[in-house]
């Protein structure tokens, strides 16, 4: 009977349990087929235990420069997407204008759309302006589609904040520039920062608009994409297992500084 | 209400929780008799919201037990309690409304047509109107009503009131702590009310339970715990007290008489809660209500067998009903006085020498090895 | 007898100004919006429109395409490919399903009963997407690989015997069936149902679940008559979020399941990117889109999300 009840009242936790292993699983399949030596072109059985892959990532054609590629275009994307989306998200919380539904639809249908259909959309757009698919095609359609993540995470934080703050700064001799650079800026800075995070994650790891949009140019997530039908090299487990450890640490490492820091202050 | 009912007395027995290393409550032995209007008052993090949980099964006692009449309920899961709670800022459900909070308790007890209790209990509460608004339509003293209905609705034995009116305003909180009390004596249950508020236990509460880190300090009728405190933390908290040091001189009848500063003060025995032998020390307690102020230059006016004490006006502070003077004296460095304004002497201004003087029946005695300023700190709002 | 200093009334907390207050400089919000704006205006309105006037032109990659307002395009795309249409949204439908059944008790866990392993919980749901979804999804072919544990356990349990009488699979096989594509949606979306129920879940104010307590509600009435009804706003976000992409995906379709399991976006993609038939893709994308704002609207009628406070 205890052994009945205990199950009773914890039955959410085991089922929650459950759902944690099924999002984890494919990561530990990733990263044990890492250390895999198949025998074919595929990585899909388990042969042999071998640290090969690990030793040479870059061994095989094409998939370092593409993950390069990738990190660049994640890199100016998000750039680009912080500064517009960040403007845009200001001017929504802090002023008053006209044509604000107007505004607030197109921030909010890119993320309702279905990314086939923007990414078929803009690759007609391309065609019929008879732009070189490529670099910049694939820059442009990821600023557009991260921009409206990046809005409504910063304009959650400014909205948020007391608008007060920024009435009190100026009460205390701050002029306009001096309050947004040493008041609004910081407070909105995490929202900003998520934001910004949430973009380079959403630009590094598309696939459906870029492949749209790439012509020949191939990106990390396309390489990938193309070796499901070539042949999976090992090294695609060994970056994407570098990938989740990297990002595990860093949350990581930056949650034991922030607990610190609080544990000082108090 | 004089009843020999007693299923709806609130009986602890050796309650106590502890958090980790942290006690909340120390173990404690408290009765709430049936029909009463019950007070736990004291400064936030004192203990009185966790009692007040542990009686309605959200928290479970580290050591102890819950008695509702004869039964033990310890071990009952809040939702099988026939006691309920009117939550601190009312947790409403949002997604529901009124006529739907009120119903939400019958209708979890299976009682299929509860329209005609919903809307007597509603129209006790002066909210007949307001059934089909949702919570969030409501003035924060309308949804302090539903709070109330919702819990009474249940006929508890007993209603538990976490800071009721901690969210109102001061004029809607004087106005709700008599629609409580008027209640209350409607329907006869047993109330156990927690506030930090000590004006509104003593409107409210027919007995009050002062607690302090996890300790009840005193408990009494309202007018017992003002006019005779027992220990300097309920004389400090309840009001404002004068506290001085004096020395046990001698003992005369049942009063004792006792040094302080040169000059000898009277002390009725029976309101003494220290020990007493000559030579000890007392701490001498008086409100500064009960003290009358008479320029030096009238000192001979002043009648036989009231207590004296000389000193200087340092501040005086006008607030319309009364005026409220600081004296600097030789056996206390600020003695608190309040002066009715009936009949203004143009003379009592700072710097003027004056005489304190009280009816000794208005002292009391405290142990002088307790914190003098306890209480002081945690003065209530 | 009480004190005579009165407290002050407590500072009411000031209720949030609906409208931003006017500031100096009109036009200073027209200049903070206009490169964004302008971007999305360019590259995702501008060509939504392109897409509506290909969709209703003829001609031939050769020739070029002119606009003549040839509606049958649409008929015939929608004839030939309704079984794709019809299969994206069932397979959207039930990867939705299994989110919310899945996705809940772990967002209810770290929002209630995670205590201290809060914060780690959240790390491990979030973290996946730091590798390449093309990469996870492609384990699930190792998971799911014929003769492996998993297709071994099932069949020891006898499930594919219910699923393949079902349909959902093919006789010992899970790969290449409807069932990997929907266990790969379902995989692929999860973290979207789970972040916004947990964003919902945590802003309940726990006195409420302690009042439906007092109130006589066993756990399992508090959780149905409180708690979901109070967290439906994450439940239609996340379902939302679920949908949409489930919906017009093809990449799951393309690597978990066979061509009998193909998707409206695979349809799409090779029209696009293969065939080069331009207007009958940009027929079918529209065709989604409309149908997927159309859902999403009475969606949102329907469940009265307004309504909740």
């Amino acid at each position: 009977m205890p052994f009945v009840n205990f199950l009773k009242r914890n039955l959410v936790v085991l089922a929650g349990l459950v759902t944690l292993a099924y999002l984890l699983l494919p990561n530990i399949v990733v990263t044990v087929f890492s250390f895999n030596q198949p025998k074919g072109r595929f990585n899909y059985e388990w042969q042999q235990f071998s640290t090969d892959a690990w030793k040479d990532p870059c061994g095989v054609a094409d998939m370092c420069g593409s993950l390069s590629l990738s990190l660049q275009i994640a890199f100016w994307a998000t750039l680009g997407a912080t500064v517009l989306g960040t403007m845009i998200a200001f001017a929504l919380v802090r002023y008053r204008f006209r044509a604000r539904g107007t505004v607030n639809s197109l921030i909010f249908l890119p993320m309702a759309m279905p990314e086939v259909v923007m990414a078929a959309s803009l690759l007609t757009l391309f065609l019929n302006m008879g732009a070189q698919l490529g670099f910049w095609t694939i820059l442009i359609a990821h600023i557009m589609f991260c921009l409206s993540f990046v809005v409504t995470a910063v304009k959650a934080r400014v909205m948020s904040m007391d608008p007060r703050l920024e009435q009190a700064a100026q009460d205390l001799y701050a002029g306009p520039v001096q309050t947004f650079l040493r008041v609004t800026l910081p407070i909105a800075a995490p929202g900003i920062a998520a934001g910004a995070l949430l973009a380079f994650a959403l630009s590094f790891d598309d696939f459906i608009i870029t492949n749209f949009n790439a012509g020949s140019t191939v990106t990390f997530p396309m390489f990938v994409w193309g070796s499901a039908q070539r042949g999976t090299p090992v090294q695609i487990n060994v970056i994407g297992t570098a990938m989740f450890l990297i990002a595990v640490l860093l949350v990581l490492t930056s949650m034991v500084i922030g607990n610190r820091r609080n544990k000082q202050k108090a | 209400m004089k009843t020999t009912d007693s299923s709806g007395d609130v009986r602890l027995s050796g309650i106590s929780k502890t958090y980790g290393s942290f006690t909340a409550v120390h173990p404690l032995d408290l009765t709430v008799p049936q029909g009463s209007f019950f007070a736990l008052l004291g400064a936030s993090g004192c203990g009185k919201t966790t009692t007040l949980r542990m009686i309605a099964g959200l928290e479970e006692p580290t050591t102890g037990t819950v008695r509702l009449g004869d039964q033990d309920v310890t071990a009952l899961p809040p939702y099988k309690r026939p006691v309920n709670t009117v939550f601190q800022s009312y947790a409403l459900f949002p997604h529901l409304d009124i006529f739907e909070n009120v119903a939400f308790g019958l209708r979890r007890r299976g009682i299929k047509s509860v329209k005609k209790q919903v809307e007597d209990m509603l129209e006790l509460v002066q909210l007949g109107e307001q059934a089909r608004k949702k919570p969030h339509q409501l003035s924060g003293g309308q949804q302090q009503r539903v709070a109330v209905a919702r819990a009474l609705i249940n006929h508890p034995k007993v209603l538990l009131l976490d800071e009721p009116l901690g969210a109102l305003d001061l004029k809607l909180r004087r106005q709700m702590q008599l629609e409580l009390k008027r209640i209350q004596t409607e329907v006869g249950i047993t109330f156990v009310h927690v506030t930090h508020d000590q004006e509104e236990a003593m409107t409210m509460a027919d007995t009050v339970a002062v607690m302090n880190a996890g300790r009840v300090e005193q408990l009494g009728a309202p007018t017992d715990l003002y006019e005779n405190p027992q220990t300097t933390f309920v004389a400090n908290f309840l009001g404002t007290s004068n506290l001085i040091e004096a020395e046990v001189d001698t003992k005369s009848g049942d009063d004792i008489v006792l040094k302080a500063g040169g000059g000898k003060l009277v002390l009725p025995e029976a309101r003494c809660s220290a020990p007493t032998t000559a030579g000890g020390r007392v701490l001498v307690g008086v409100r500064p209500e009960k003290i009358s102020l008479t320029h030096a230059d009238d000192a001979g006016e002043i009648p036989e067998g009231r207590n004296r004490v000389t000193g200087r006006i340092a501040d005086a502070s006008f607030i319309g009903v009364s005026t409220q003077y600081v004296i600097d004296s030789p056996v206390c460095d600020e003695l608190a006085v309040y002066v009715q304004n009936v009949e203004r002497d143009g003379r009592l201004v700072p710097g003027a020498e004056v005489v304190l003087h009280w009816n000794p029946a208005h002292t009391f005695g405290l142990d002088a090895t307790q914190d003098i300023d306890a209480g002081i700190e945690e003065e209530a709002v | 007898m009480a004190t005579l200093t009165e407290a002050p009334p407590p500072l009411t907390p000031t209720a949030p100004e609906k409208k931003p207050p006017r500031k100096r400089g009109r036009l200073t919000p027209y200049w903070l919006l206009l490169p964004g704006i302008l971007w999305l205006i360019v590259f995702f309105a501008l060509p939504m429109i392109y897409q509506a006037s290909t969709s209703v032109q003829t001609g031939s990659l050769e020739a070029g395409y002119k606009v003549t307002w040839h509606f049958a395009t649409y008929w015939d795309a929608l004839s030939e490919y309704w079984p794709q249409f019809l299969r994206s949204i069932a397979y959207a439908a039930s990867a939705t399903v299994l989110c919310l059944l899945l996705g809940y008790p772990l967002a209810y866990l770290i929002a209630f009963r995670a205590g201290r392993w809060k914060n780690l919980v959240m790390i491990l749901v979030i973290a996946p997407f730091f590798t390449s979804f093309l990469i996870r999804t492609l384990a699930w072919k190792t998971i799911l690989a014929d003769g492996g544990p998993v297709v071994g356990a099932l069949n020891t349990l006898h499930v594919l015997d219910i699923t393949g009488w079902l349909g959902w699979t093919a006789g010992d096989r899970v790969l290449a069936t409807p069932m990997a594509v929907v266990c790969g949606l379902t995989y692929n979306f999860l973290p979207f149902m789970i972040l916004p129920l947990y964003t919902s879940l945590e802003r309940i104010d726990g006195r409420l679940h302690e009042a439906a307590g007092d109130l006589y509600a066993r756990p399992w009435t508090t959780f149905r008559k409180v708690t979901f009804p109070l967290s439906m706003p994450g439940v239609v976000s996340g379902t939302l979020l679920t949908f949409i992409p489930a919906a017009g995906d093809y990449v799951n379709a393309e690597l978990l399941g066979s061509t009998d399991t193909r998707m409206i976006g695979n349809v799409i993609q090779t029209q696009f990117l293969r065939i080069l038939d331009y207007p009958t893709a940009a027929a079918l994308s529209f065709i989604l889109m409309a149908g997927i704002l159309l859902m999403v609207t009475v969606y949102i009628r329907r469940s009265g999300t307004e309504d909740l406070v």
